[in-house]
């Protein structure tokens, strides 16, 4: 086919220049580069953000009570229970503690809860069993240790079946549970779990001040909102006397303020292709004033207009589509640089963001080809004969 | 056949009128080999530009195997150069990064025509002219002469009804002018038609019949291939006995032009 052969053409015309097809390149190399970069920089930190933020309960709503004088008891609460939007009620209690075991002791953060609790935030094991629903009712003393806390008290052997001494009372550890990763929302690394009834007597609090109302696996967790702001409002005067945060809206928010913030710097960074775009249109216009006599002589054997335009259309977005290519590439290594330095975030190019970079350098290509290209096929074979 | 009638063509220069083309008439057979002689600003070239359909006349007509060329749309144009016109400049017009191969292949792209058969015709061309050896060279390898060669190989590669040179030989010197006017006879001899601009009457000697043209006008003309062909009862005039009248109305209508 002809596009064949215009495609070689237009490739020993790149390559007869290579220095001036490279610095021409160059603009929409960087342009790419940086767009490509900055919107997966972006979007890869959303991404992990929202991973950790769905890791610690998309599905669920925190309830803080902040008015103290009507109190909210968890035989209340079971209420809630029963909805079919609501799959458990979680009440909890928190307060800083120092742990003492034989000679060692540690500043810590306790807290009172319930299986319900377990069950919303995914507690893992090492070893050993849960607070169970029977310690709870019977004020037993046991508790669960983060893994930190558990190796800061008893080393590296078992911790099962040690005592471990808060507030001046002696706990029974239970189990260990396995180490978390350290995310921005905190982890169960360096915390005591107790039965709530003993959190409440040990820290002075009969009622309940907070809970996590969870909806089931398929569940919305708008459901949760709706049901648990109703069951609030019969109890409660005012929307001011509670807070619900939830963790679905958070993310929604967070992730349109990313998706802003990534369209922002794509858009700026935009800017520089569009700059590259314009370095490709200068240079075909010198490079169709240089060809004039080429361009001539095609003609008069027998090119017509679309044969020189689309000889030089292709021209140019080769040049734009391999600078492309290249910026492409040039992020992904940076990208994999970055991956190696820290462990936090995994940068990827996303598929659509690769797809949408390489159009636009291809449009790019193509806007800015056409008027040099237009302007060649409209030479006058006999005037571009005589240019010298 | 070509036939031109009564083309003008004015240009001004400098608030002046010049009468490049000042009522041209002309008529070439097919199998004709006619040198157009003249001295610079004779018009001869811009007759040549007109001939090869790179130019139009401000008036006039020109029929090219029947078809009329100054009706036509770019686009035809440029498919009717490419496909009845072989060019042959003075300044050879090589493309210089490409191969003769591919200088010679070009016109052939612009035709759509398949690999294979562009090959065959390529070789083909190369071999006539005697470039066999030297097809993978690029124009700054190889000698004025052969440059020459190349573009006349490019010219016939397309088999156009018509081989158009414009002072072929202005830039050869006097071995390579004798041996490019020795192919252009050969190939007249094979059946080509060829139209040869030249300010030099020693090579126009050497076509069939001159055609001397001055200030935009045929000053002299020693008269149609068909005749002489005729008169000498030489092979190419045998080919269209039958059209003969056709011919020659259209030469009186030209002639009738003129002289109103």
């Amino acid at each position: 086919m002809k596009l064949r052969q215009s495609v070689r053409m237009a490739v020993s015309a790149i390559l007869s220049n290579k220095m001036r097809s490279f610095l021409t390149m160059l603009g929409i190399i960087i342009g790419v580069f940086s767009v490509t970069l900055l919107v997966s920089i972006v979007q890869s930190g959303t991404g992990t953000i929202t991973d950790s933020m769905e890791g610690l309960g998309g599905n669920q709503v925190t309830v803080t009570i902040t008015d103290r004088s009507r109190r909210l008891s968890r035989s209340e609460l079971s209420v809630l229970e029963e909805s079919d939007a609501i799959e458990y009620v979680a009440p909890y209690l928190s307060g800083a503690a120092t742990a003492v075991a034989g000679s060692g002791s540690e500043d810590t953060t306790l807290y009172g809860i319930t299986p319900a609790y377990e069950a919303v935030k995914n507690l893992d094991l090492a070893y050993g069993r849960y607070i169970r629903e029977y310690d709870v009712q019977e004020y037993l003393k046991v508790c669960v240790l983060g893994s930190g806390i558990a190796r800061k008290l008893f080393g590296d052997g078992d911790a099962k079946g040690q005592t471990v001494r808060v507030s001046g009372q002696d706990f029974l550890v239970a189990g260990v549970l396995k180490a978390q990763d350290e995310s921005m929302m905190g982890s169960t690394n360096d915390v005591i779990f107790i039965p709530l009834t003993c959190a409440q007597r040990l820290l002075r609090q009969v009622s309940v001040s907070t809970f996590i109302a969870a909806a089931p696996e398929d569940g919305d967790p708008a459901e949760v909102q709706t049901e648990v702001e109703s069951f609030l409002r019969k109890k409660y005067r005012s929307e001011d006397d509670y807070t619900i945060i939830n963790m679905s809206n958070i993310m929604d928010m967070m992730k349109t303020v990313m998706n802003t913030l990534s369209l922002m710097l794509g858009g700026i960074a935009a800017i520089s292709l569009l700059v590259g775009g314009i370095g490709i249109m200068n240079i075909m216009l010198v490079s169709v004033t240089e060809r004039t006599k080429e361009i001539g002589i095609r003609k008069a054997i027998g090119a017509q207009r679309s044969d020189i335009t689309v000889q030089f259309m292709i021209e140019s977005v080769m040049i734009s589509l391999v600078g492309g290519m290249i910026g492409m590439a040039l992020s992904q290594v940076v990208m994999m640089v970055l991956n190696l330095v820290q462990t936090d975030i995994a940068f990827s190019i996303s598929p659509s963001v690769a797809l949408i970079a390489l159009a636009f350098s291809v449009g790019v290509g193509l806007v800015f080809g056409i008027y040099p290209a237009n302007k060649a096929a409209r030479l006058r074979p006999i005037d571009a004969l005589r240019y010298e | 056949m070509i036939i031109l009638k009564d083309l003008r063509k004015t240009y001004s220069l400098g608030g002046e009128d010049v009468h490049a083309l000042d009522g041209i008439s002309l008529t070439v057979y097919d199998h004709e080999f006619v040198a157009i002689v003249g001295a610079s600003g004779s018009g001869k070239s811009t007759l040549m530009n007109m001939i090869g359909c790179l130019d139009t006349p401000d008036e006039g007509s020109y029929i090219i195997d029947g078809e009329d060329v100054f009706s036509m749309s770019e686009k035809q144009l440029a498919i009717l150069r490419n496909r009845k016109i072989g060019f042959i400049f003075q300044q050879f017009n090589l493309l210089p990064k490409m191969t003769a191969w591919e200088n010679v292949e070009l016109p052939l792209i612009y035709q759509g025509l398949p690999a294979a058969e562009r090959k065959r015709r390529v070789e083909e061309a190369l071999a006539r002219v005697g470039l066999a050896g030297r097809m993978h060279h690029r124009p700054s390898q190889l000698s004025g002469g052969q440059q020459q060669r190349v573009a006349v190989a490019r010219a016939l590669a397309t088999k156009p009804s018509l081989l158009l040179a414009d002072e072929p030989t202005g830039n050869l010197d006097s071995k390579s002018t004798g041996d490019i006017m020795a192919l252009l006879k050969e190939l007249h001899g094979q059946g080509n038609t060829i139209i040869l601009i030249t300010h030099d009457d020693d090579v126009a000697r050497q076509a069939q019949r001159q055609v001397r043209i001055m200030d935009g006008r045929i000053v002299a003309d020693s008269g149609d291939g068909f005749t002489k062909a005729a008169a000498a009862g030489s092979g190419s005039g045998d080919v269209f006995p039958e059209t003969a009248e056709d011919l020659r109305q259209s030469v009186d209508l030209s002639d009738e032009g003129r002289r109103t």
